[in-house]
């Protein structure tokens, strides 16, 4: 079953917790200014995340899941 | 059971409370009251009920905030600080729109003041001791049968107004003991309170939550709330005033309001000047708030009536409610002693003879 | 390879109103996992305090009560008293908790009431703008610190899960963090504990949470982890500090 990274740009905050903890680098804060005034996080290699949901765990906003590719989740 | 007891006054409010179907009971000791405690302490038990001493009077009223938000009939008792010390937790239950019964066994102040009967938490009870805008219900009871019915009364009336309800007693009323008898007519059955208890979704099989709460950090949503608030109260002026109009059918030339013990000692006071043939009428107060207005102002307006004067176990608080209703139609007076000690009848008589 | 990951049911849909980087929404998502996987939802009510913390109630679906600051222990006694098969936890600051409501944690963990505090420790008092709190740190700055925490004056920062640990009455109390995931994994295994216990109906229990507070720290979101762990996790130890079974206080530290 592949797994699809999501990341919810519009809760997204920009705090970087997750950049510093992602143990494959594979996230950045992107120059695109959410709908709430935050630069959020994106994946800028994302042909490296191993799903290791570490990046979930720090998260203090939910902003990102991480589904089955075939169900897409609500969010 | 429908026979008389002779009983304590703070043991029958105890005992009342629970034949009031309230079996929920979160107190502090504190002279003159503390026999509610000790006495519910054995008997909560024995109905398999509630009964914890909380660590202070402010634990007390969030206790009470807590069980009532979850949907539970709960009272407190307590005396005059702790009173005081429960006064933001009353403005949050009022806020927060929680029935809740609290007794107010009122003993001398300010500060430490005394341990014997007194009135001088009028202003504390019927003006509101916490902060914003909210008012209790106040009832006022001359004795320990009609402080027992008073406490079967709470309960249904803070579940109709969803509001904290108080009992004023005093130190004599918890003190003293005097045949009662608990009317369990009164007993009423708790409204279902599924639409705002926090009382779990499962219980009430519902998917959305309940929030107690008193923040409303929009001006339009706090506003609303008080207007809520604000409709309750008129809405208690219109239906839940209570008075005993006492030797008013006679010529009176004088006109004392007067509630509580203070009002027992007029009575005798009255009766004894009606036997000389000077008539006076008294206006007993039964609730505080909402005040008899009307009657007080009607009381007054009457032909034979010369003054009017309040008469109470304090510096002069009821006075002013007396001197708003009465609208300068005659002289106001106010008569008083604090401390504890309680005029005599033969003192009224003076008083009122002299005006 | 990889895991899935998704949002608990327990935790609604609205975006928190705290700031970047505030653990406070790693702990209200650990709370809500562990509400789902226990599948105590319908009979859980939280209580929120006065704090940053306030609008706990607006990011749960179940039942919550807004109780006065430092009162929380008190709300939570009296729904626990009235109702004892509903599911009761407190959520509160260190102000809320360490400060105004100190005689209200002490004498609910001290009666053995069977609910659970969840108690989150930034050093500081974030909702009304930076202020020092209890567990301020010596030397820290805040805007009543502003030459930094003087212990001579204001003592040294207080230890809640030691102080209650040191009560007589079993309890479950322990010390997590929150400010890295592998803190992170521990804690939500130490708040499952907790709650546990209470269904079990078998004691009190307190979960400090180490958690940051970037805004009235004056600090970047990672700068705070940062200083958390140099600094926070050096003076406030990590560990359970006891547990029901353990009868003496601190001997099983750690």
């Amino acid at each position: 079953m592949a797994l699809k990274h999501i990341i919810d740009v519009d809760r997204c905050k920009g705090c970087g917790l997750c950049v510093t903890i992602c143990p494959k680098n594979v996230l950045e804060i992107s120059d695109k200014v959410n709908t709430k005034g935050y630069f959020p996080v994106y994946q800028a290699r994302a042909e490296d995340c191993i799903f290791c949901t570490k990046c979930c765990i720090m998260c203090p906003d939910v902003a990102i899941t991480i589904v089955e590719e075939n169900k897409q989740s609500a969010a | 059971m429908g026979k008389k007891v002779l009983m304590k006054g703070n043991e029958a409010i105890g005992e009342a409370a629970i034949r009031a179907g309230c079996l929920n009971y979160f107190a502090y000791p504190i002279t003159p009251q503390s026999e509610v405690a000790e006495y519910l302490s054995h008997r909560m038990p024995e109905v398999g009920g509630v009964f914890l001493q909380a660590e202070s009077e402010v634990a007390v009223a969030y206790m009470i905030y807590g069980a009532a938000g979850a949907g539970a009939r709960v009272f407190t008792t307590s005396s005059s600080p702790g009173i005081s010390l429960m006064s933001e937790g009353l403005s949050y239950i009022a806020g927060a729109q929680l029935p809740a019964v609290f007794v107010n066994i009122v003993r001398g102040g300010p500060g430490l003041g005394g341990i014997l009967p007194s009135q001088g938490d009028y202003f504390q009870a019927t003006k509101g001791g916490g902060h914003g805008d909210y008012h209790l219900l106040v009832m006022a009871p001359e004795s320990v049968q009609e402080a027992a019915d008073m406490m079967m009364r709470a309960f249904p009336l803070a579940e109709k107004y969803r509001n904290p309800v108080i009992i004023l007693g005093d130190g004599l009323i918890g003190q003293m003991m005097e045949p009662v008898e608990f009317h369990d007519h009164l007993r009423t059955d708790p409204v279902n309170n599924n639409h705002w208890a926090t009382n779990g979704m499962q219980f009430r099989n519902s998917s959305k939550p309940n929030i107690v709460k008193s923040l409303f950090l929009d001006p339009d949503e706090l506003n609303e709330n008080n207007l809520i608030l604000k409709a309750k109260y008129e809405r208690m002026k219109k239906e839940d005033i209570l008075f005993e109009p006492y030797n008013m059918d006679g010529p009176y030339q004088k006109l004392i309001v007067s509630y509580g013990t203070m009002s027992r000692v007029c009575k005798t006071a009255i009766d004894n000047l009606k036997v000389k043939g000077i008539e006076v009428g008294m206006i007993r107060p039964q609730t505080l708030f909402p005040f008899p207005e009307t009657a007080v102002f009607e009381a007054a307006a009457k032909e034979s009536c010369k003054a009017v004067i309040s008469i109470e176990l304090s510096m002069g608080q009821m006075v002013e409610d007396v001197q708003r209703c009465v609208q300068g139609l005659r002289p106001v007076h106010w008569y008083g002693e604090c401390g504890g000690n309680v005029p005599t009848p033969e003192k009224v008589m003076d008083v009122v003879t002299s005006l | 390879m990889g895991k899935t990951y998704q949002k608990p049911e327990a935790l609604s849909d609205q975006h928190t109103h705290y700031c970047p980087g505030c653990t406070h929404g790693v702990i209200h998502r650990l709370i809500a996992e562990i509400i789902d996987e226990l599948d105590i939802r319908g009979r859980c009510v939280g209580v929120a305090p006065v704090g940053c913390a306030v609008l706990a109630y607006n990011y749960f679906v179940f039942d919550f009560q807004e109780a006065a600051h430092g009162r929380a222990p008190a709300v939570a006694t009296g729904i626990k008293r009235v109702r004892p098969d509903l599911f009761v936890f407190t959520y509160q600051g260190d102000g809320d908790l360490a400060s105004i409501g100190m005689g209200e944690i002490i004498h609910a963990a001290n009666r053995g009431e069977k609910f659970t505090s969840i108690f989150v420790n930034n050093a500081i008092y974030g909702m009304t703008g930076g202020q020092m709190a209890p567990t301020t740190m010596p030397g820290q700055h805040t805007t009543t610190s502003p030459f930094g925490r003087d212990v001579e004056d204001v003592g040294m920062p207080l230890k809640m899960a030691e102080l209650l640990a040191a009560l007589q009455t079993p309890a479950y109390i322990t010390r997590q963090a929150v400010i890295k995931p592998k803190y992170i994994v521990k804690a939500k295994k130490a708040i499952k504990k907790a709650f546990t216990y209470q269904l079990e109906k078998r004691c009190f229990s307190f979960v400090e949470l180490i958690s940051t507070c970037p805004t009235n720290w004056a600090m970047t979101p990672n700068e705070s982890v940062k200083w958390a762990e140099d600094t926070l996790l050096s003076y406030y130890e990590l560990g359970e500090y006891k547990t029901p079974e353990s009868l003496s206080g601190g001997a099983n530290a750690k």
